[in-house]
C-alpha cells in the first residue's frame, strides 16, 4: 500500500496505513465498481434497471461536482458558472445531434470538452485579466451573469428549443455499437469519473497544487515568489470547464434530453450544493456531495414532497455552519486534506536525511 | 552601475507623505542596512522596491533594467526576493513545503503540474533547513513553529531560490537576545552570495553586519555611509538620541 499512500501524499510515520482520506476514496469507488452487481443482487430485475440508471445520473453529476471543486476548493473562484459549462456543452452536443446526425462518442465528448474548456477560458479571461485580484463577489456575480443569460437565450431561442429544450433521440455510439442506458453506461460514466479523478488528484498532490493551495492560503504572498496567481487560477478554471463539459455532453445523451434550466443559476447553485455539503478542497467531497444529496432526494421526496428542499436547506446549513468542510471534514483532518508535497524517496520512505 | 537603484522615489499615503525623493543604491554583494525611527518609511521604501506599492514619482532600476512599473512577480523572478515586517509564512502547509513552494517558483506551471522538479529540489530544500537550523521540524506545519524560528523559516524562504537582492523586513523583531545573536551569525555569510538590503531598529546589530547604512527620517534620507560615518554622524546621533 506504500505506492497507493504515495500517490495520496501521506504524512510520513503513518507507518503503511493508509490515509483516511485515501481509504474514503477506495470506498466510495469501490463500492461504485460493484454497484450494478450489488444491484442485481437485492432487486428484481426491473428495479435493478431502474437504480442503475439513476446511479449512472449521479456518476455524470459526480464530474459536474468535481469541477465546482476545482473552481471553489482549488482555485479559490466562486464560480456560478459551472452549469453554463455543463449545460452548455450538453445542449452543443444536442443540437449536433439533431442537426448533423452525429452520435459519435469520439466526436461528441471532445466537443463536449471542448465548449466546456472555451466558455470557461473566455469567462476567465474576462475575469482574470487585469492586475487586481478579483473579489469572490465579483467573480460569483461574473459567472452568475453569464449562466442567467445563457438560460435566458435558452429560453428566447427557437432554434434551441425555446422553453422545451432538445431532444437528444440518438443514443451516444462506440463504432458500430449503440450505448443505452443501463450497465454499458453506467461503466462508461463510471470509467470517465475514475480518469479524471484520479487525474484531477494527481494535480492537486502535484507540486502544481502546492501553488495552489500557497494561493488558497495567502495570495498576496505567493505573488512575490513570483507566481502568476490569475493565470494559475485560469488554468484550473479552465480545466474545471473541461471537466463539467465533458459532464455535459454525457448527460444530454443519458437523460435524452437538455432544457434551459441546465444551464442556468439553479443548476450551478446545485453543483456548490454538492461541494459544500460532501466537502470543499477533497475532490471526494464533491462525489460524495452528489451521492448524498441525489440518493437522499430521490429517497424521501416521495414522502416529504416540497418539505424536502427545507429540509434539504436546514441540513446543509447545519453541516456547513457546523463544519466549513463539510461532511469529510468531520473525518478527514485539515492538514491530511491539503497534503504533503515533499519528496518521499524512490520508494516512498523518507531519505536518510531529515527525518 | 548599481544592481539597485532607486532615484527620487516619493509615496504619500494621502495627506502623509512617506517617502520623499529617496535616493538609495545597493551594490553587488552589499550588506546595506537601513534604519530610521518608527513610522520613517523603511517598510515603504522595501515595499515599493518589492513592488508591493508604487511610487508616484522617481525611478527604480535593478540589474540595470527600469522595474518602475513592473509587477511583483517578475521583479521575483528577476531575481528579488522579499520578507515582509509582519511575518507570512504558510501557516498550514509544513515548513519543508514553504521552502519548496519557495524554490519551486522559478520552474513553469506545466513542469509543477508533473512533479517534474520534487526530486531535483529535496537536497536544496534540506540544505536550507539545515543552515537555518530547522531541518528537525522539517514535517511540521510552519504556523506550529516558534515565533522566531517562523522567522528564520521566512529569511530561509527569501534565500532559497537564490536571489540577487535580499530584501529582510526586520528580521529580528520579537526575537530573544540569543535568537538575534544566531540571526546575526545566519546573516553574516549570506554576503558571499547576494546583496542584502535590511532594514533593522537596532543599530548596534546592524552595524557589525553592513558595509553601508542608510538612515531615513519622516521620509528622507538622512544620511547614507559607512557604519563607521552613521555612528559618528551628528545629524544621526540627534535623532536617535533625542526621539528614539
Ligand atoms: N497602507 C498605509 N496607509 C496609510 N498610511 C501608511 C500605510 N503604510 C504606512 N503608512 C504610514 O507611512 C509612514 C511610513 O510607514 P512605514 O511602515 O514605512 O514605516 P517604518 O519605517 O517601516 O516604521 P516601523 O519601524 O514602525 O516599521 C507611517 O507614518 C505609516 O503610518
Ligand atoms: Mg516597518
Amino acid at each position: 500500500m506504500t505506492l497507493l499512500n504515495r500517490v495520496a501524499g501521506a504524512r510520513p510515520g503513518t507507518g503503511g496505513r493508509l490515509s483516511r482520506l485515501l481509504t474514503i476514496e477506495l470506498v466510495v469507488f469501490v463500492l461504485f465498481a460493484l454497484m450494478p452487481l450489488l444491484l442485481g443482487l437485492v432487486w428484481s430485475e426491473d428495479d435493478s434497471f431502474f437504480w442503475i440508471v439513476f446511479t449512472t445520473k449521479v456518476l455524470i453529476l459526480s464530474l459536474f461536482g468535481l469541477s465546482f471543486d476545482l473552481a471553489w476548493g482549488y482555485a479559490g473562484l466562486m464560480s456560478f458558472g459551472q452549469a453554463l459549462f455543463f449545460g452548455g456543452a450538453g445542449y452543443v452536443v444536442a443540437v449536433m445531434s439533431r442537426d448533423l446526425d452525429v452520435s459519435s462518442i469520439f466526436i461528441v465528448l471532445p466537443v463536449a470538452v471542448a465548449v466546456g474548456l472555451v466558455l470557461a477560458t473566455l469567462l476567465a479571461a474576462f475575469l482574470l485579466t487585469g492586475s487586481r485580484t478579483p473579489s469572490i463577489i465579483f467573480v460569483a456575480f461574473g459567472t452568475l451573469t453569464g449562466s442567467f443569460a445563457a438560460e435566458r437565450l435558452a429560453r428566447a431561442w427557437y432554434y434551441l428549443g425555446g422553453q422545451n429544450g432538445v431532444s437528444v433521440t440518438k443514443a451516444l455510439t462506440i463504432g458500430d455499437m449503440p450505448l443505452y442506458e443501463g450497465v454499458g453506461f453506467y461503466y462508461l460514466a463510471f470509467g470517465f469519473l475514475v480518469v479524471v479523478y484520479i487525474g484531477c488528484r494527481f494535480l492537486v498532490r502535484s507540486q502544481f497544487g502546492l501553488v495552489l493551495a500557497g494561493i488558497r492560503e495567502r495570495e498576496e504572498r505567493i505573488t512575490f515568489l513570483g507566481y502568476q496567481v490569475q493565470l494559475t487560477r485560469a488554468i484550473i478554471f479552465a480545466l474545471s470547464g473541461a471537466i463539467a463539459g465533458l459532464g455535459g455532453g454525457l448527460y444530454a445523451f443519458h437523460e435524452g434530453f437538455v432544457w434551459p434550466a441546465l444551464m442556468g443559476p439553479i443548476y450551478s447553485t446545485q453543483a456548490m450544493l454538492y461541494v459544500m455539503l460532501g466537502g470543499v478542497s477533497t475532490l471526494i467531497g464533491a462525489v460524495i456531495g452528489v451521492t448524498a444529496i441525489e440518493f437522499a432526494t430521490i429517497i424521501l421526496i416521495d414522502y416529504l414532497r416540497d418539505f424536502w428542499i427545507i429540509i434539504l436547506g436546514v441540513l446543509l446549513l447545519l453541516v456547513i455552519m457546523f463544519r466549513r468542510t463539510g461532511l469529510l471534514g468531520m473525518i478527514v483532518s485539515e492538514r491530511e486534506r491539503i497534503g504533503s508535497f515533499r519528496w518521499r524517496g524512490a520508494n516512498g520512505k523518507p531519505d536518510s536525511r531529515g527525518d | 552601475m548599481a544592481l539597485l537603484e532607486v532615484k527620487g522615489a516619493r509615496k504619500s499615503y494621502g495627506k502623509l507623505i512617506a517617502l520623499d525623493m529617496v535616493d538609495l543604491a545597493v551594490e553587488s554583494q552589499q550588506f546595506h542596512g537601513l534604519i530610521g525611527p518608527n513610522g520613517s518609511g523603511k517598510s515603504t521604501l522595501l515595499k515599493c522596491i518589492a513592488g508591493a506599492e508604487y511610487p508616484e514619482e522617481g525611478t527604480l532600476s535593478f540589474l540595470d533594467k527600469d522595474i518602475s512599473t513592473t509587477p511583483p512577480a517578475i521583479r521575483a523572478r528577476r531575481g528579488m526576493s522579499l520578507k515582509f515586517q509582519i511575518t507570512s509564512v504558510f501557516n498550514l502547509l509544513s515548513v519543508y513545503d514553504n521552502i519548496l513552494l519557495s524554490i519551486q517558483a522559478a520552474h513553469s506551471l506545466w513542469q509543477l503540474a508533473g512533479s517534474r522538479s520534487r526530486q531535483i529540489l529535496h537536497p536544496q530544500v534540506m540544505d536550507i533547513l539545515s543552515e537555518f537550523r530547522i531541518e528537525s521540524r522539517a514535517d511540521d506545519l510552519a504556523g506550529e513553529l516558534s515565533h522566531g524560528e517562523q522567522q528564520w523559516l521566512e529569511i530561509a524562504m527569501a534565500l532559497a531560490p537564490g536571489p540577487r537582492l535580499l530584501l529582510l523586513d526586520e528580521p529580528t523583531a520579537g526575537m530573544s537576545p540569543e535568537e538575534r545573536r544566531v540571526t546575526g551569525e545566519l546573516l553574516r555569510p549570506i554576503k558571499a552570495r547576494c546583496s542584502i538590503l535590511i532594514v533593522e531598529h537596532d543599530l548596534d546589530f546592524i552595524k557589525d553586519l553592513s558595509d553601508v547604512i542608510t538612515v531615513l527620517d519622516q521620509g528622507r534620507v538622512l544620511d547614507n555611509g559607512t557604519p563607521e560615518q552613521i555612528e559618528a554622524s551628528e545629524r544621526v546621533r540627534e535623532v536617535y538620541v533625542t526621539r528614539v
